[in-house]
């Protein structure tokens, strides 16, 4: 068996893919997944892949604008997890439990 | 080295991601993310963002991922209880989400011009004095917005979670 051809250093879109493959598994995790805490970790998973873009693209043009970027989308991440989670301390206090499905109020 | 490096914490990413995705009790699946984000700053090292990389481990990976284990504690989180699965989200969900990377992979590895090697060092302008500068030069506008964003989270924070007055 010949030895893997694996170059000397990864080519840029090998980048991208992993950050694709991410951001899906995040897709995946949030539609699949019943509990919102686990729903919110993904949504953490997907804005973690496009940071990974982000720094891709900036490598790519040689600029650190996209650098800036991720660091904007982290400090949103950061007050999205502070209110989001206030928003499920305030639903399990209110319903006593996690289950998205259990949350339906608004349904039909 | 580079690409052996890569491969390496590629494979811990998506690893980890996989993990989240499966695992049913969410500490299992906070543990596995916390995994994703270390092994994606080593990622942003190889690319040359030293400062989004440190910036990573200290916001997403220790700031971010203890409130989400805090909020895990303190709700005393179970595992969560098998519900009947939707079944447009399984049989339309998972050929849409494969097609998806199919079609990114494609269009990256085929449609785009040859993107060239990562070699680790040749981005020079990922040290904070370069950020810094660029951040409060050219980004100086919405810096300050994201300053009024954080206050709004914090009041928005405070008053959701709060203990009803009578």
């Amino acid at each position: 068996m010949p030895p893997l051809p694996i170059p000397e250093a990864a080519p840029l879109s090998w980048y991208l893919i992993l950050s694709a493959i991410l951001f899906v598994l995040g897709v995946a995790g949030f539609l699949f997944r019943r509990n919102i805490i686990t729903v919110f970790m993904s949504i953490e998973l997907m804005l973690n892949a496009v940071n990974l873009s982000f720094v891709s693209f900036s490598y790519k043009l040689k600029q650190n604008d996209g650098h800036i970027f991720s660091f904007f989308v982290m400090v949103v991440a950061a007050a999205e997890a502070a209110v989001g989670l206030a928003i499920i301390l305030t639903v399990f206090k209110n319903r006593q439990t996690l289950e998205i499905d259990e949350v339906s109020s608004l349904k039909n | 080295m580079d690409a052996i490096l890569f491969l390496l914490f590629a494979a811990i990413a998506v690893v980890c991601a996989i993990n989240l995705v499966l695992q049913s009790h969410p500490i299992s699946s906070a543990l596995s993310l916390v995994g994703v984000m270390g092994s994606l700053a080593v990622l942003y090292l190889l690319l040359g963002g030293e400062f989004i990389a440190m910036a990573q481990l200290i916001v997403y990976a220790g700031a971010i991922m203890v409130l989400f284990i805090f909020v895990i504690m303190l709700l005393n989180a179970g595992t969560e209880l098998k519900t009947k699965r939707h079944l447009w989200g399984m049989y339309a969900g998972v050929p849409l989400l494969l097609a998806l990377v199919g079609v990114v992979g494609y269009i990256v590895h085929d449609v785009l011009p040859a993107s060239g090697a990562v070699v680790f060092g040749s981005f020079q302008h990922g040290n904070p004095e370069d950020i810094g500068k660029n951040l409060f030069v050219n980004y100086l506008l919405p810096f300050e917005v994201t300053s009024v964003l954080i206050l709004v989270a914090i009041v928005g924070a405070i008053v959701l979670a709060r203990k009803e007055v009578d």
